[in-house]
């Protein structure tokens, strides 16, 4: 970039305020028309400079008969008076940071504002400079996402400072959601010091996908970092058929499921509200082995025996039996499973490994819900153990945790946030050193106050008006994030704003999926450490 | 640097000036100066005249016998002494030391001041600035102000090289001058179009 783009000077301040940000008139020499809501501006005002966000793009005229009565603009030299002067372009800029000027953001780096520039401060497109004083350059905690619109700086997030908090990555379907995951996933396993356990709904994140074209095969986690990832199966068969090298096949007792997975389900599987408390009598009835002897009652008169005492009507009885019929029917779900699910699970984590459920053909939601709430629940409760443990012994506390979901809306909508054991992670923040990275193209079904919790958040493109404000729910400037969110590409491009960055900010993905891609996401040091592992690592370029 | 006339009236934002020669006028908004010093006048020229010498005496009529009107001079040569051409000027700056100011003088010109047309490089000069619109557009004259300014951003632009650079610029100010008056921006330029 040549010293005069460093520069690109915009306009001048004209009018704000704090709360809804400055208006900025656009040099006649400056053309709209190159101008995208969602770029980084600087505005120098006379004590510090200003770092912000372009957030509309409006036409101004001087007088209001013009609009009426237009001129000649066919005549270019009419043209080229009038724009500038009677007509004009106009931009919102919301300005959220000092970036130097004054003591606090020399030695401290990038202040929130309190003030706004002063009249007819100059206004600048942000250099590289600029953009990367705000960001962080890349390193070893700080990995490169993407890019900010019409720039080739790079955007970093802080990972270990996202994965404190619970994440969202929202977008409608098609969107670049699949392809982000796997690239924030890659740069966690690297640079976070968590580990990752994730519920793998379509078969992406362990092991290759196609891409939506259907041709272009992408590779995962475990064929880059194969000493880093674990992939376990709910479906061997499946796994096999598509070459994927697995670590652990995954069966599941009917004494590990609990009631608290049933009623998650009750709406896929079609439970009355006197069905599910069923649930809860039969548990109270027959303990652990609660499921196992409710499918096994098959005698009339025992049945009738049973409901009475226990108080059922027998058409909820058949209600709920028709519903557990369908888990019955999940061919990993069975009377006594050989392996622990959960030990297999913690036992790679604990070695630092990371973890990838993938669910084969399975893909429907109600064996996605039950497993991963069952899963994630009692992998919760051991990490709660350990960390109760550590603080009462003060001994290290466990590697902090980061689970993902997608279709996350099933698990934290108004009703089963408050049940499951998503919802309490998320609210709980980082108690027990775990936390969520939720995936969902629809964020309105999720519920307000989980939503409130979630750190940083990664909007792709979204259009429908419930799911934008969702999204927006609570964030300072919503007006103006609202616009810029309206406006985003349809692929790879993405408003984040939240907890781990210092400024919203527009990101057009990193690319992923080709060959020079995955050389950029594996480090050097390891791409080199040995002959073999560069050998192998070359066969995946082909 | 041409002299065009003399002046026979002034006042502070005006001067009136004689040419020695009958139709030597200066265009109409061309840059003119007085040159007597410490101050020196600059002018921009907005009406011209030619009128018989003796107030109350109007020409007549004479060249029914004539083949064409250098003949009616050459026949009767008095004529020349009969009538005079005389311009006026609205005072749009002055130069005082080396300083070029674009704001009314502190003294009018004196009588008799000669009255010179200014060369390029001196309209080159004082068209860096234009702030001689605002006077142009707020002064109260007998032709219409589209006209004269028009004219003179005519006149001024044939000083630069870059001529629609120049008309572009001025456009662009006059736009902010009138910006409640769309009708003038218009009309001037229409006038002033490239
Ligand atoms: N970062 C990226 N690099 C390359 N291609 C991408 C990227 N993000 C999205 N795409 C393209 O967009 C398509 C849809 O992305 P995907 O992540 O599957 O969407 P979603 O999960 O939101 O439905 C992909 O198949 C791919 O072709
Ligand atoms: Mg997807």
């Amino acid at each position: 970039m040549t010293q005069q783009e460093e520069n690109q000077r915009l306009g001048i301040v004209v009018s704000g305020s704090l709360n809804k940000g400055v208006e900025v008139k656009l040099d006649s020499s400056a053309s709209i028309e190159d101008i995208a809501v969602g770029r980084f501006v600087t505005i120098e005002g006379q004590k510090r400079r200003f770092f912000g966000m372009i957030t509309d793009v409006s036409l101004g005229l001087i007088d209001q008969k013009l609009a009426l009565t237009p001129p000649d603009v066919s005549d270019p030299f009419i043209a080229e008076v009038l724009t500038g002067t009677s007509t004009f372009g106009a931009l919102h800029v919301s300005p959220t940071l000092a970036i130097g000027g004054d003591v606090a953001t020399l030695l401290e780096g990038p202040q929130p504002v309190k003030t706004v520039p002063s009249h007819f401060s100059v206004v600048n497109l942000a250099s590289q400079r600029d953009v990367e004083l705000v960001f962080g350059k890349e390193d070893k905690e700080r990995f490169w996402i993407g890019n900010p619109l019409d720039m080739e700086t790079k955007i970093c997030l802080d990972l270990p400072e996202l994965v404190k908090r619970s994440n969202g990555i929202f977008g409608k379907s098609g969107t670049g959601k699949t392809f982000f995951t796997r690239m924030l996933l890659i740069g966690m396993l690297q640079k976070s010091n968590a580990v990752n356990l994730i519920f793998d709904m379509h078969n992406e994140y362990g092991w290759e996908g196609s891409s939506e074209e259907g041709q272009r095969k992408v590779k995962a986690l475990k064929q880059l970092f194969p000493s880093n990832v674990a992939v376990f199966t709910l479906d061997e068969e499946s796994s096999r058929r598509r070459g994927v090298s697995t670590d652990f096949v995954v069966r599941i007792s009917y004494d590990e499921i609990e009631p608290e997975d049933i009623v998650l389900l009750r709406q896929t599987l079609n439970l009355t509200e006197p069905a599910v408390e069923t649930v809860h009598r039969m548990h109270r009835r027959f303990g652990k082995n609660w499921l196992q002897n409710t499918l096994a009652l098959k005698d009339a008169e025992e049945i009738k025996e049973l409901l009475k005492e226990l108080d059922i009507h027998e058409s909820t009885f058949q209600n709920l039996k028709r519903g557990l019929a369908t888990i019955r029917r999940l061919p990993f779900i069975e009377p006594h499973a050989p392996t622990n699910a959960v030990r297999g699970i913690l036992e790679h984590l604990d070695r630092g490994m990371n973890v990838v459920l993938e669910f084969g053909r399975y893909r429907d939601i109600t064996a996605y819900v039950l497993v991963a709430n069952m899963l994630a629940r009692r992998i919760y409760a051991q990490y709660q153990e350990r960390m109760e443990k550590a603080m009462a012994e003060n001994t290290a506390p466990p590697t902090p945790l980061v689970i993902t979901i997608e279709e996350a809306h099933r698990f934290l909508d108004s009703q089963a946030a408050s049940q499951t054991i998503f919802g309490t992670i998320a609210r709980e923040m980082r108690k027990y050193n775990v936390t969520l990275l939720v995936i969902d193209q629809r964020p309105s079904g999720i519920d307000d106050e989980v939503m409130s919790q979630i750190g940083t958040k990664i909007a792709f493109h979204l259009d429908n008006e419930r799911d934008i404000d969702s999204v927006l729910a609570g964030v300072s400037g919503k007006s103006e994030l609202k616009s810029v969110l309206s406006k985003l590409e349809s692929k790879q491009q993405a408003l984040i704003f939240g907890h781990a960055v210092p400024v919203p900010v527009v990101v057009r993905m990193r690319e992923y999926g080709s060959a020079e891609s995955y050389k950029g996401f594996i480090p050097r040091e390891e791409a080199e450490a040995g002959k073999q592992a560069e050998k192998d690592i070359e066969e995946l370029w082909e | 640097m041409e002299r065009v006339g003399e002046v026979i009236e002034a006042s502070t934002t005006e001067f009136v000036a004689q040419c020695y020669e009958l139709y030597q006028l200066p265009p109409l908004g061309s840059l003119v100066k007085t040159r007597d010093l410490p101050v020196e006048l600059y002018g921009i020229v907005y009406n011209a005249a030619t009128t018989s010498l003796e107030p109350g005496r109007r020409p007549i009529a004479r060249g029914k016998d004539e083949a064409t009107e250098e003949e009616i001079y050459r026949s009767s040569p008095q004529l020349l002494k009969l009538l005079r051409s005389e311009f006026n000027a609205l005072v749009v700056g002055h130069r005082q030391g080396d300083r070029l100011y674009h704001h009314l003088p502190p003294q009018p010109a004196r009588i008799h001041s000669f009255v010179y047309l200014c060369s390029p490089e001196e309209v080159n000069e004082f068209g860096q600035s234009f702030d001689f619109l605002n006077i142009l557009i707020n002064a109260h004259l007998p032709v219409p102000t589209e006209e004269l300014v028009a004219a003179s951003l005519r006149q001024m632009s044939q000083a630069y090289e870059d001529r629609r650079g120049f008309l572009v610029a001025a456009g662009k100010e006059l736009a902010i001058l009138l910006g409640g008056n769309l009708n003038q921006l218009k009309a001037i330029l229409g006038r002033i179009r490239q």
